[in-house]
């Protein structure tokens, strides 16, 4: 097999002094399939735009040697490097929803790489376009091709992505983080599509990603990154056989799919009456009247649960699923068209804002976003005790000492009471988020996403918070995730949504050995790094 | 309780040894502004525009010379060391005219700017937020008033209300109302649906706690960088009503007026409209170049 | 779309009567004695008129009426484009507009399509250009733009192109040369608008994704720029053209006294020095009605420009 990426030595340096990637080296042989797996900051997408020849003005080569099908890249002129660009070189970005040019039509975009690939404008590029579209897998390409992006699905603009890779019959596509915006289910059938492109064609595949399951299920190599250096490589049998790094170590210690089953969680007497129960909700939206379309939205059917204090119930569901509005219909923050919700004894499907706010002392919310939760011009100290000003439950003194004692309960030092969010990290802030959410020593906490928008170490680290404060504080959680991989060893109960439907509901052991139905089986195959796990069982 | 109590207690006793005190809002104003003081352009045009403050409140410390007295001798000099911006037609020293003018100027400017952010902020907030039919009735109104354009809706105010500072700063002021009020509704609406004023509400905080100390601090910002902007175009805009001679009745001048003057000596004596006219410009500008600071600053 | 249409339609209409009546509130109800202020426009003082001839005057301007009638009769009036008589020239002010709008239309038409060309080819350039010094420089360009007072701007050109070069003349409106200074006057403040506002929009689309899609395809940076950036990053201008009508007619005013050309503007501050109030009225509701125009085409042509946008019902 020749070489078609070779990296040697390569240091990469933004101008402000940041090292991205550190005297790195890797290389690539035709047809091979390599993944690069990294945290946030551990230099994986600059050396992705390296390859590509597309690094920021900001950012510039320092030292080593980056050679691509025989081309030095780092000597290379602008037009030598567009001509590698497109047809040696192609790229599948990262977010599908926006990495397409919304004002020009999907064909034309992808006439734009075929024109291109050729040196000139040819007559067979309409044919072109739809037999490209047809091979990534789209029904109706002719009529595709002649529509917006706005017009398709997330999945289906991926595919556009893959075939605007394709067009200019490159060598070696990237593809930037291909898991990260879109359902796991369909996702993985994009992923599937594109590497059996790939290898009929003898392309080479690199992958950059952040999951380590990911990396295993596809790659024939994987290099493991860690603040711009390369600390691991090899065969994802011998990666996670027998991990070399500490560093590796951990990131297979905190990804939830290698994660070794542990032993069912202690069930804390159920004959306890619920703390919260939806029983028969539903939620109609009702949608702009345009003809001939219904004019209704079913977001949630009859759905029906308990949460008992001190366990965890998993709201599972993908996008669409209805799983956050079942969030919202819990929180009072929307009244359902059906049903009724109960806490503990009292019914408050109807309550008013105003007769609902005692309660909230009781029930609280962790958000997704941890950066967008905290007010940016709050401190710290701000943020947390809000709930207990707001309540006017403390002053002064008391209200300092109680700021101390939550942020020593989320783990983060005192001195972070004075931060402002953009100074803290995400799973720091997701701390304080919690620690607000816990001000008022609420008996149930809705967790909305929790760890969606942390990376894989930091996730489990904030897991890890979540539980010791169940055990410690007896709180009962509902765990709202698009993950099933989170899932598996946080929550005694799972409950599986689909276009606002219950289809599967029951304990966690029983749904991971014995899924029910033929969807929640697709949810768990598609749990990234299973492939690999199943094997080596 | 008591569990979660010992707890609680446990983990605050290897807690730091110096004793964590909260650190004062001067403090945390003093650390952001600070750093712009270092940057030359920003200093230069803050102390353009306290220059301008300075001799709109106390002409006198600026210029010895009587704005008013006329010298039938010294008209139309070029700007020498005496005159630094020269003499106009009747001899008068023109920088002490500018500098004496400010007084009008930034008066009118104050008025007209503060009209705008009572008039425009109210509309604005009440739009925002309380959405729905006063949403949609307020934004009409607001498209009316965009409608007529800035100059002639002060110009049929003028015509009403007759000539003179005080009614083309109100003037003025009436039609940069929309411009506020959209802005002020814009930034409440995004501010409203973010997930922490979400959590805040979740936290108890009543709608007025809400928005007194998350929705408004948040979108002032916008605002409050819109306001220096239309400083500067106030200024500007009453310059150009004094200038087609709706302004303060001579011998008073603002600057509008002293431009207007000047332009009948244009062929001969330049220097009599074009300086205070630049003087107008760097305060204009430098009242833009802070705006656009503070707005890079937001990001 | 025909029922957006329509809608679309009636809300310009609403604006616009909106407008009018604003007007009429603040020029015949705002003063404390109308009659006098016409008496005085048209050369007379009130003082000096007997109670009988007051009594006549009043009903020869229509004041002896009910508040509501004389807004409805001037209401009629104006849509049937009959504004009533000048106070100070004594003829009818539609006859007036006829004769001074065309140039007025001329400069604002000249002025719009060189600010359009000189916004947009400045953020263009400044979006090309690679070297931060000269991209910085440019990037505070607009800034100095509408720093700069029009009567000003104006009178520095006079200065240095009429009377220092002599390529053009100072004043006058006859023909094509005379209408170029006041033409540039007129367009550099709304350049400078778009001039920022795109230099902006430029800097945000720079960033996008579908920005790194497109180099990858192994585009220049020329042509990412002309093919992917402009079109994405000048949607913002288009909703812009039609705020800047108003300051097109603003300016007008300025420009026109200051190059002596006899538009419109000029005859408004003519008319306001002269407090003649039907002809304000009536220049007023003009540019209202102007904007209102531009504005409803603007709208209009938006989803021609950006496909995402359609004029389906908006969910509520």
């Amino acid at each position: 097999m020749s070489v078609l990426v070779d990296v040697r030595q390569l240091s990469v340096s933004y101008r402000h002094g940041h090292t991205a990637v550190n005297r790195l080296s890797l290389n690539i042989a035709q047809g091979e399939t390599v993944a690069i797996v990294g945290e946030s900051g551990s230099g994986k997408s600059t050396l992705a735009n390296a390859i590509l020849g597309l690094l920021p003005d900001s950012a510039q080569i320092t030292a080593g040697q980056l050679w691509v099908d025989s081309h030095d890249l780092t000597h290379a002129s602008e037009r030598q490097k567009r001509a590698l660009r497109g047809r040696t070189i192609g790229l599948v970005p990262q977010d599908p929803t926006v990495s397409l040019n919304p004002t020009l039509r999907v064909g034309q975009q992808i006439a734009e790489a075929l024109i291109l690939a050729r040196g000139k404008r040819y007559p067979g590029v309409d044919a072109d376009i739809v037999e490209l579209l047809q091979q990534v897998g789209i029904d109706t390409p002719v009529l595709r091709a002649r529509q917006h992006p706005h017009e398709l699905s997330g999945g289906m603009r991926q595919r556009v992505l893959i075939a605007i890779a394709l067009a200019g019959n490159p060598r070696l596509i990237i593809a930037d983080e291909p898991t990260s915006a879109l359902d796991v289910t369909v996702q993985r059938k994009i992923l599937d599509h594109l590497q059996r492109l790939v290898s009929e064609r003898g392309i080479s595949l690199l992958i950059i990603t952040h999951d380590l399951g990911v990396a295993a299920d596809r790659a024939d190599r994987i290099l493991v990154m860690q603040h711009g250096e390369v600390v691991e490589q090899g065969t994802p049998g011998r990666i996670l056989g027998a991990p070399q790094h500490d560093y590796t170590r951990a990131l297979i210690a905190a990804a939830p799919a290698f994660a070794k089953r542990r032993e069912p969680l202690p069930r804390i007497d159920s004959t306890q009456a619920p703390i919260l129960s939806l029983k028969n909700v539903g939620k109609t939206f009702a949608l702009p009247k345009v003809k001939g379309e219904e004019s209704t939205f079913v977001a949630l059917e009859d759905l029906n649960l308990q949460v008992y204090p001190g366990q965890t119930l998993a709201i599972v569901g993908e996008s669409g699923s209805g799983k956050s509005t079942a969030l919202r219909i819990a929180l009072g923050l929307e009244k359902p068209t059906q049903g009724q919700v109960w806490f503990e004894q009292q019914d408050v499907t109807h309550l008013n804002w105003r007769d609902f706010r005692p309660l909230r002392q009781r029930l609280q919310l962790v958000q997704q976003n941890p950066f967008a939760a905290l007010d940016p011009r709050f401190t710290v100290f701000d943020s947390i005790v809000e709930p207990l000003v707001s309540f006017g439950r403390l002053k002064g003194a008391a209200l300092e000492q109680a700021a101390r004692e939550l942020i020593n309960r989320v783990h983060l030092p005192v001195s972070y009471l004075d931060r402002l969010p953009r100074e803290l990290s995400g799973g720091q802030c997701q701390r304080v988020a919690i620690a607000r959410a816990l001000a008022l020593k609420p008996d149930l906490l809705l967790l909305d996403e929790p760890v969606s928008a942390l990376d894989v170490s930091v996730q489990a680290r904030i897991l890890e918070l979540l539980e010791e404060l169940q055990r410690e504080m007896g709180i009962a959680y509902v765990l709202v995730s698009h993950d099933l991989s989170v899932v598996a060893n946080f929550a005694h109960e799972v409950l599986v949504l689909r276009n606002g439907r219950v289809i599967e509901h029951g304990s966690v052991e029983r749904i991971f050995s014995h899924p029910g139905c033929e969807y929640t089986r697709e949810l768990i195959a598609a749990i990234p790094g299973r492939h690999v796990t199943t094997q080596a069982a | 309780m008591t569990v979660l109590e010992q707890n609680l207690g446990r983990n605050t006793l290897p807690a730091s040894p110096a004793p964590w005190r909260r650190r004062s809002r001067l403090q945390r104003v003093a650390a952001t502004v600070l750093p712009l003081l270092r940057r030359p352009g920003f200093s230069l045009a803050l102390l353009v525009v306290v220059f301008a403050w300075v001799a709109a409140v106390a002409p006198h410390v600026l210029s010895s010379f009587d704005p008013y007295a006329t010298s039938p001798i010294d008209k139309l000099r070029a700007p020498n060391l005496i005159h630094w911006f020269g003499t106009d037609e009747l001899g008068r020293d023109l920088y002490t005219r500018v500098v004496h003018g400010a007084g009008l100027s930034v008066l009118a400017a104050f008025l007209a700017v503060g009209i705008a952010l009572l008039g425009g902020l109210g509309l604005g907030i009440l739009s925002g937020f309380a959405g729905g039919r006063i949403d949609a009735v307020i934004m009409r109104f607001v498209d009316v008033l965009l409608a007529l354009p800035g100059l002639l809706l002060a110009l049929a105010i003028v015509t009403a209300i007759g000539f003179g500072t005080v009614p083309v700063a109100i003037a003025v002021g009436i039609g940069i109302i929309p411009g506020f009020a959209r802005t002020t509704r814009a930034e409440v609406l995004r501010v409203k649906t973010l997930p922490y004023v979400e959590a805040a509400r979740l936290g108890g905080a009543s709608w007025g706690r809400t928005l007194l100390r998350h929705i408004l601090p948040n979108a002032w910002g916008p605002v409050a960088v819109l306001a220096t902007l239309d400083f500067g175009a106030a200024i500007l805009a009453t310059a150009g009503l004094s200038f087609l001679g709706f302004g303060a009745a001579p011998p008073a001048a603002e600057w509008g007026t002293l431009i207007a003057n000047g332009r009948h000596f244009l062929i001969t004596a330049p220097w009599v409209s074009l300086l205070p006219g630049l003087f107008l410009v760097a305060v204009v500008f430098s009242l833009n170049h802070i705006a656009r600071t503070f707005e890079e600053i937001q990001r | 779309m025909s029922r957006y249409l329509i809608g679309r339609i009636g809300q310009a209409l609403l604006v616009l009567w909106g407008a009018y009546s604003i007007t009429y509130f603040i020029l015949y109800l705002l003063p404390g004695d109308t009659l006098s202020i016409m008496l005085s426009a048209s050369g007379m003082e009130a003082d000096a008129l007997s109670v009988e001839d007051l009594a006549k005057a009043r009903a020869y301007y229509g004041l002896d009426k009910g508040l509501f009638e004389q807004y409805v009769d001037l209401l009629l009036g104006a849509l049937r484009g009959d504004f009533g008589q000048s106070l100070s020239l004594n003829r009818p002010v539609a006859e007036l507009l006829a004769e001074r709008l065309p140039q007025t239309l001329s400069l604002a038409g000249l002025a719009i399509v060189l600010s359009l060309l000189g916004g947009i080819g400045l953020a263009y350039l400044t979006a090309y250009i690679r070297w931060q010094p000269l991209k910085t420089a440019l990037a505070r360009l607009p800034s100095l733009g509408f720093s700069v007072p029009v009567f000003w701007m104006g009178l520095l050109l006079i200065q240095v192109f009429a009377f220092g070069l002599g390529w053009f003349p100072a004043t006058g409106s006859r023909g094509l040369e005379s209408l170029v200074l006041p033409a540039v006057t007129l367009a550099i403040p709304s350049a400078a608008v778009y001039a920022q506002v795109l230099q902006r929009s430029f800097q945000g689309v720079w960033k996008e994704s579908y920005i790194t899609t497109a180099y990858a395809k192994g585009l220049s940076r020329g042509q990412v720029q002309a093919r992917h950036g402009f079109k994405n990053a000048a949607l913002p201008i288009l909703t812009l053209i039609g705020l800047q009508v108003g300051n097109t007619v603003s300016g007008a005013v300025l420009v026109e006294t200051i190059f002596a050309r006899s538009g419109i503007g000029r005859l408004a501050q003519e008319a306001v020095l002269r407090q003649d109030i039907p002809v304000v009225l009536a220049i007023v509701s003009v540019s209202a009605a102007a904007f209102v125009l531009v504005n409803l085409l603007v709208d209009l042509l938006y989803p021609w420009f950006d496909p995402r946008i359609s004029h389906i019902p908006k969910v509520s």
